[in-house]
């Protein structure tokens, strides 16, 4: 044991900060070597079989592609460190500057949904494991098991679409697509968050229902507190960690999520733009995004671990 | 089979049937050109509408069934295969390879299934074999790490040892030992997989990177009807209701067979009418005729079968028995502890001047009862510090600020001899040894004004040295406080040297109750004499073996008619099977005489 106060968080900050390393190292390299593993010639398949071969030719030396892999890897890699991606093959526009300009918009719609997804899911699933521990509310359980399989059973584009008929096809009560004012944000936001929501509030409602037959609950409740005390101060917190880690997951599936989703309501964030730029075959753009998206799940994955060892100093000494 | 499971496996085979047959019945219907009805709404021909050519929307979403199911399992089955052969990649490749192999596979795991599927979608091109390619890749980490974990707990029993000691070869150990033992769940897991795999697919094709025209899956016609959503939305939503049937069919199929049987039981049949009894004056503890009954598979668990006693205040009374003696039980009821389903009885159970059989939340017993519990490991809350667990009695019961109840936390560890309190309050429980946790889960206690202490095996989860120590410091709480003990114990010499008073807990009753420095000498029935014998001392011959009680105590679904010792008891006799003896001046047992 030594001293674990005092070389906790060293070591836990080092071996977090080495994954991290690493996994952006994979995802560097995979967004590199994406346009190499295209079988056959991504430039000609990019400009199409009309073009002529010293275009094709002008963009293979633009792009790099004629020098051996080694040195491109290096110059890659040199590039990414002036935060510079290449140019766009269709619109020749900066790739970092078209994602500069779309990312804001994902990145909105992904936090919100996630808080609004958090925000529902933490009560809905507290309330259902205090009614139904030890197996009583049995009819509560059985509509919140099965409410809750169908709703997560529904994917996000498919609620966007369901949401738009309902809600502005029918009602007209939110714009149909779009990113204008406030209540463009109201569909989009509820497509990406319901069924995260229905997932998280189940893990919530299991953990809880396990953390409830703790001895340390016992413990509390040998104390004669008030049932709320001991739910929320004494079986909530101990619900968190998994909560959190599912949420975490939830949060970076959200952020790939968002790609259905802004292609269902016309959302002019990075999504989209992935999605026009694979069909074009514009393979610059692609990379761009691919390590934008990669890194931000990366980051998020570490913002989780180091929130969770600060809410549980367990997890900072244990196996990563 | 649950409903659940029964609406899974219905859901799928209807599916399944529209997959197989879906092409062959409506296929003509599907691309029937009919210009006259281009893009229109339902009707009693088209259910729900036509698309731009006219052709019948609902006949189409039927013929999808078939490339949708097909592609998704396609898919599954790359997942699958890839996941098990990167899983078993440690007893394949060896352990360094593997190794890497695995750590490379948990770096993937991190990335949303969606991502690799869009990256992989680039490298392999737009189209129906790309997005199966691309999906399949995806979904591997996935089973890869499932996987991975299976053969890890499968490759450490025996029979894997022996093949490989054997010298069988690894694809012939992990063909013929370990995936036959894994398969199970990998299966179940595949299903629910195939499922989400038909979400990702239909949303692949939505976004137009999947099924390509003339082709169509649900995702794609669910593209074509996006862009109708105004004029009709069934053409959107038809095949998105057809998705989320055929996810929910594979979903529901596999958790049918994942969900552990979940059940709980009640009790059935009314309560035992109960008589009111009076607490014995003056008594610390008073319980007459306590039946605890726990709900089980087999049938109710009889744990407490009506016992009777008090505990004065001052008194020290300990409570021995086997395992499975309703003993702990006892200590829970008495302490209020148990909650419904499992349910308490009693005449009349007052602790404290609390009567616990009247429902309320009895608070004062948060300051006048404490109770110390098996496992210090496991009693403490692991995610607050130790000092504002114990301040936490005295904020909430004695209405002092969070200051004071920290302050007098401090002075009670101190009380528990817990070196440097300042320090050792503001740590977590896990920073702290067993011996020091159930220190301050008796200091806990000690922040009230304890009359009665139930100690329920208190140093039984500790080593020897510690247990002593425990001991000794209960004694010296009561020495200061004057509060009464209730000890419950398997360990025959703890409560002889700590009790005045011994309870002997056979089956749920008490049958034998005698001054503790008799128990060795004096005890009548054969079970107390058996459990003393069972205890080796200094004069012990080694060379014999160990005395043991003959025979598992009874089970306790049952009823048994007579004595429920009889059956292991050398000296019983029919009477003694027949009739249930009664606790008669100490003793509960017919032959306490011979």
């Amino acid at each position: 044991m030594g001293h674990p106060l005092k070389s906790r968080w060293p070591r836990f900050a080092l071996r977090r900060a080495g994954r991290l390393l690493v996994s952006l190292w994979v995802v560097v390299t995979a967004s590199f070597l994406m346009i190499h593993l295209v079988p056959g010639d991504p430039v000609r398949a990019a400009l199409g079989p009309t073009a002529p071969a010293d275009l094709v030719l002008a963009h293979k030396e633009e792009l790099g592609l004629l020098d051996p892999l080694w040195q491109q890897y290096a110059a890659f890699l040199g590039r990414l460190f002036q935060g510079e991606l290449g140019a766009s093959i269709s619109t020749r526009l900066p790739v970092g500057e078209t994602i500069a300009q779309r990312l804001p918009a994902t990145a909105e719609l992904a936090v919100a949904a996630f808080l609004l997804s958090v925000a529902v899911a933490v009560p809905i699933g507290v309330g259902m494991a205090v009614i139904t521990r030890r197996g009583r509310g049995r009819r509560a359980e059985l509509a919140f098991t099965g409410t809750n399989v169908v709703v997560a059973a529904i994917p996000d584009f498919l609620l966007g679409v369901g949401l738009v008929y309902l809600l502005a096809v029918q009602t007209n009560v939110f714009p149909v697509a779009g990113r204008a004012g406030l209540d463009s944000y109201v569909l989009p936001v509820l497509a990406l968050a319901i069924g995260p929501a229905a997932v998280l509030s189940r893990i919530v409602r299991v953990e809880m229902l396990a953390v409830m037959e703790a001895d340390y609950i016992r413990t509390a409740r040998a104390k004669r507190l008030t049932p709320a005390r001991v739910h929320l101060v004494h079986a909530l917190p101990n619900a968190v960690t998994a909560t959190l880690t599912i949420g975490g997951l939830l949060l970076s599936s959200l952020v790939a999520g968002t790609v259905l989703v802004e292609n269902v309501f016309a959302w002019p964030g990075l999504g989209s733009s992935i999605v026009s730029s694979i069909v074009a075959k514009d393979y610059p753009l692609v990379q761009g995004t691919v390590l934008v998206y990669g890194v931000g799940v990366l980051l998020i994955n570490t913002l989780v671990d180091v929130v969770l060892a600060l809410l549980d100093p367990r997890s900072a000494i244990g196996e990563s | 089979m649950r409903p659940v499971g029964v609406a899974g496996f219905g859901l799928l085979a209807v599916v399944v049937s529209v997959a197989a047959f879906g092409p062959v019945l409506w296929g003509d219907q599907a691309t029937v050109v009919d210009t006259g009805n281009l893009l229109a709404g339902p009707s009693a021909e088209h259910w729900i509408g036509t698309d731009n050519l006219g052709r019948d929307l609902f006949a189409r979403v039927l013929v999808a069934a078939r490339l949708s199911i097909l592609l998704a399992l396609a898919a599954t089955a790359i997942s699958l295969v890839l996941g098990i052969i990167l899983g078993a990649a440690p007893i394949l490749v060896g352990r360094r390879l593997g190794r890497l192999i695995t750590s490379a596979v948990n770096v993937l795991v991190a990335f949303p299934g969606l991502l690799l599927v869009l990256f992989f979608a680039v490298i392999f091109g737009v189209g129906a074999r790309g997005a199966a390619l691309a999906v399949g890749l995806a979904g591997a980490p996935a089973f890869a790490r499932l996987c991975h974990t299976l053969v890890a707990a499968v490759s450490e029993r025996d029979y894997i040892a022996a093949a490989r000691i054997a010298g069988v070869s690894r694809l012939r150990v992990l063909r013929r030992h370990v995936l036959p033992n894994i398969a199970e769940p990998l299966i179940v897991n595949a299903t629910m997989a195939a499922g989400g795999v038909l979400l990702t697919f239909a949303g692949l094709s939505f976004l137009g990177l999947g099924v390509q025209a003339p082709s169509y899956d649900w995702g794609k016609l669910m593209q074509d009807g996006l862009n109708g959503i105004y004029v009709h939305p069934l053409a959107a939503l038809g095949p998105g209701i057809a998705v989320v049937l055929a996810g929910l069919a594979f979903n529901l199929t596999g958790e049918a067979f994942a969900a552990a049987p979940n059940r709980t039981f009640s009790l059935g049949g009314p309560r035992d009418p109960a008589g009111v009894t009076a607490p014995v004056p003056g008594a610390i503890l008073s319980v007459d005729d306590l039946r605890v009954t726990i709900p089980g598979p087999a049938g109710p668990i009889h744990a407490v079968r009506g016992i009777t006693f008090t505990v004065e205040p001052g008194e020290a009374v300990g409570v021995v028995g086997e395992s499975g003696s309703g003993k702990s039980v006892t200590a829970l009821a008495v302490a209020g502890l148990l909650e419904p389903p499992v349910r308490v009885e009693a005449n009349h159970l007052v602790v404290a001047g609390e009567d616990l059989t009247a429902a309320g939340a009895h608070r004062r017993l948060g300051t006048s009862l404490a109770v110390v519990f098996q496992d210090p490991m496991t009693s403490f809350n692991p995610a607050h510090r130790v000092g504002p667990q114990l301040a936490e009695v005295s904020r909430f019961h004695q209405g002092m600020s969070r200051k004071a109840a920290f302050a007098r936390a401090v002075d009670r560890l101190r009380a528990v001899r817990i070196g440097e309190p300042e320090r050792r309050a503001r740590q977590y429980p896990f920073e702290f040894s067993g011996g020091m946790r159930q220190r301050a889960m008796i200091g806990m206690g000690l922040m009230g004004n304890p009359r009665l202490i139930i100690a329920d095996e208190p140093t039984t989860a500790l080593d020897v040295t510690v247990q002593r120590q425990i001991l000794e410091l209960l004694a010296e709480v009561r020495r200061d406080t004057g509060a009464a003990l209730l000890l419950i114990s398997h360990d025959v010499s703890v409560v002889t040297d700590v009790c005045d008073r011994v309870l002997v807990m056979y089956a749920g009753r008490v049958v034998e109750e005698l001054p503790a420095k008799d128990l060795r000498t004096l005890a009548r029935h054969p079970y107390t004499r058996a459990l003393v014998a069972a205890v080796p001392d200094l004069e012990t011959d080694l060379d014999r073996p160990l005395a043991v009680i003959p025979g598992l105590p009874v089970d306790p679904t049952l009823s048994p008619a007579g004595c429920a010792f009889a059956p292991r008891c050398p000296l019983a006799d029919d009477h003694c099977r027949a009739v249930a003896p009664e606790l008669l001046a100490g003793v509960a047992c017919h032959r306490s005489g011979s």
